[in-house]
């Protein structure tokens, strides 16, 4: 139909080739800016194949796959991978649970809950770098009103952040407080759409709560819960703002995580090589991750689209 | 769900208290440790009440900090400057670039259409120093280090894909027909695109604007590495204040007040847009 229509109702202007560039000819600016980001991202796979430190010019060239053979046998590298896992783990479960205890509260579309569930926007809407900040001044040892709280509790000289025992706690005190909204409302909003009529028929049964929630509500608000994490996981694994803002991924190298080992490895030891590897290695992983989010994403868009 | 006991309707009453407490107190406790001065914000043990004093913000706007180690000139109101002109620049190019990429998106079936589209979005998912490292170095020889135009395009990266995905739902969900009958009556497409797509799509290119705007303001990582000083946005800035003013906590709160204040009024005052945004960018697509 809509090919007829073209046919009969061209301008005479508008040729044949126009029409078919058009959708480029629209898509071309956005596509080239793409293209001007590609051009660094396989200059840093360039970059993690070569012996590149900023300080040492005269030593630079290719080594293949050297910087990535080093990291094998590197426990700072090792570590790098576990601390970023153990906090993106970590992080995403604490916010997973913790929002959709908050969307079942807030369920019922009640005017409270309502200006509830916008006013738990806040801590989402303030930059990640600037909540780190928030905390860091919340959690200072001389004057900080949470320091003060758990001296109350018997712990004195609690040191937080800067405590290697108690560091990723803390940061991920500060993430669980900026990212749990962002899980909240997706949820929320999915728990919202749901079909009503399995839940009245549930409780006309007199079917156990627990079982409804376990059987009815779980399952189908499972899409939402899988985008919401994956969304976060992909974040949380590159986490940077809260955790340079907040420690530098101190103490020692207890948070030296993907993005902030690779920021150091740059500006600080200058070395190029290793930086860019590290991060292909990140990409790699969040590539991997993404998938796995893309696939099911466009399966859910199928049903959606396809389903109504 | 609805002969839920007085009991219950405590419980849920304390935990609603709770988790509101939890996630409103840390901004609560910073403004208000903006209007107190060091004698007041060191007491133990603290208590909200204080002479609020409005020293802390006048330092800021004057950009003259008196410390205990003498004067000190920062340029706080330039970065808070920066910010409004970084992120309100980055979201008018992106759209401009991005609503008629959506267009075809959402109305053309192209050949590469999916690949191309698919190719923005993941710059959502990939680390951004893995961009950034390598650019610095581009920059330092193209001379956009520590420029705007340097700055606004590498934005791009977080309002393009954002503006793309939300503006091309927004338009897949209206229906064809008005655009064709436009046609039809003789009109060229761009006079329909001007007159008809964009004006019915404006409330999700207003959603995903607002929102694009709040992640501009809100980013650290792409200014850290490519602007010093003087093009430093408040993310970046407020860390610096920090270990350069040290020990005037009043004036870090305030500083950190006033960088997250902007996004947070705008945040409210259009919160039925970007949830709306959010869920329909994230879930529905």
């Amino acid at each position: 139909m809509t090919a007829a229509a073209d046919h009969v109702t061209q301008p005479k202007t508008s040729s044949r080739f126009f029409r078919r560039a058009l959708p480029y000819l629209l898509s071309l600016p956005a596509l080239l800016v793409c293209i001007g980001i590609l051009i660094p991202f396989f200059t840093a796979v360039y970059y993690s194949l070569l012996r590149f430190r900023l300080n040492l010019p005269a030593l630079k060239g290719f080594i293949w796959f050297d910087n990535y053979i080093n990291f094998l046998s590197d426990p700072a590298f090792w570590n790098t991978v576990k601390i970023s896992l153990v906090y993106a783990g970590l992080t995403v479960g604490v916010e997973l649970l913790l929002g959709l205890g908050i969307a079942l509260l807030l369920q019922k579309p009640t005017r409270f809950n309502n200006v509830a569930s916008i006013l738990l926007l806040l801590p989402l809407m303030t930059a990640p770098a600037l909540a780190a900040l928030m905390w860091k001044l919340m959690t200072n040892p001389n004057f900080g009103i949470l320091s003060y709280f758990v001296s109350l509790l018997g712990f004195h000289n609690f040191k937080w952040a800067s405590d290697p025992s108690t560091a990723l706690l803390t940061v991920t005190l500060v993430d669980v407080w900026v990212y749990t909204p962002f899980i909240m409302i997706l949820l929320l909003a999915g728990l919202r759409s749901l079909p009503k009529a399995p839940f009245e028929a549930a409780a006309l049964d007199g079917v156990p709560r627990s079982f409804v929630f376990f059987r009815i509500t779980l399952p189908m608000l499972l899409p939402y819960i899988i985008t919401a994490s994956l969304f976060r996981l992909l974040d949380s694994i590159q986490q940077f703002d809260i955790i340079y803002s907040m420690t530098q991924g101190g103490p020692g190298d207890r948070l030296m995580v993907f993005q902030v080992q690779s920021y150091l490895e740059f500006f600080q030891y200058t070395n190029v090589g290793r930086s860019a590897a590290l991060l292909i290695i990140l990409w790699a992983i969040t590539y991997l991750l993404s998938n796995v989010f893309i696939k099911q994403w466009l399966k859910l868009r199928e049903r959606a689209h396809g389903g109504a | 769900m609805d002969h839920t006991s007085g009991l219950e309707r405590a419980i849920r009453g304390i935990l609603i208290g709770l988790v509101l407490i939890f996630f409103l107190f840390p901004i609560f406790w910073i403004v208000l440790m903006s209007f107190q001065t060091n004698e007041t914000i060191l007491r133990i043990p603290p208590s909200i009440v204080f002479e609020p004093t409005l020293t802390n913000y006048s330092a800021l706007i004057t950009g003259r900090l008196e410390t205990t180690a003498g004067n000190l000139d920062i340029a706080f109101m330039k970065n808070l400057w920066n910010s409004v002109l970084l992120s309100t620049l980055s979201v008018a190019l992106s759209l401009i670039l991005g609503v008629p990429a959506a267009y075809a998106f959402a109305r053309f079936r192209f050949r590469l259409g999916e690949d191309i589209a698919f190719t923005l979005l993941s710059f959502r998912f990939a680390p951004p120093l893995l961009v950034l490292l390598p650019l610095s170095l581009y920059f330092k020889q193209l001379g956009l280090t520590n420029t705007y135009i340097g700055l606004i395009w590498v934005y791009q990266l977080i309002c393009l894909p954002l503006i793309l995905w939300i503006v091309r739902g927004y338009f897949e969900d209206i229906s064809p027909d008005i655009e064709h009958a436009y046609r039809i009556a003789g009109n060229s497409w761009w006079r329909t695109f001007r007159k008809i797509a964009v004006p019915l799509a404006m409330p999700g290119i207003a959603a995903a604007g607002l929102l694009a705007f709040i992640f501009a303001w809100n980013n650290f990582i792409f200014a850290l590495i490519l602007a010093s000083a003087d093009k430093q946005p408040v993310t970046v800035g407020a860390l610096a204040f920090v270990t350069a003013s040290g020990i005037q906590y009043g004036q870090i709160a305030a500083a950190i007040v006033l960088s997250i204040a902007p996004t947070l009024a705008l945040a409210l005052y259009a919160q039925r847009y970007l949830v709306e945004g959010l869920s329909l960018g994230a879930v529905k697509g």
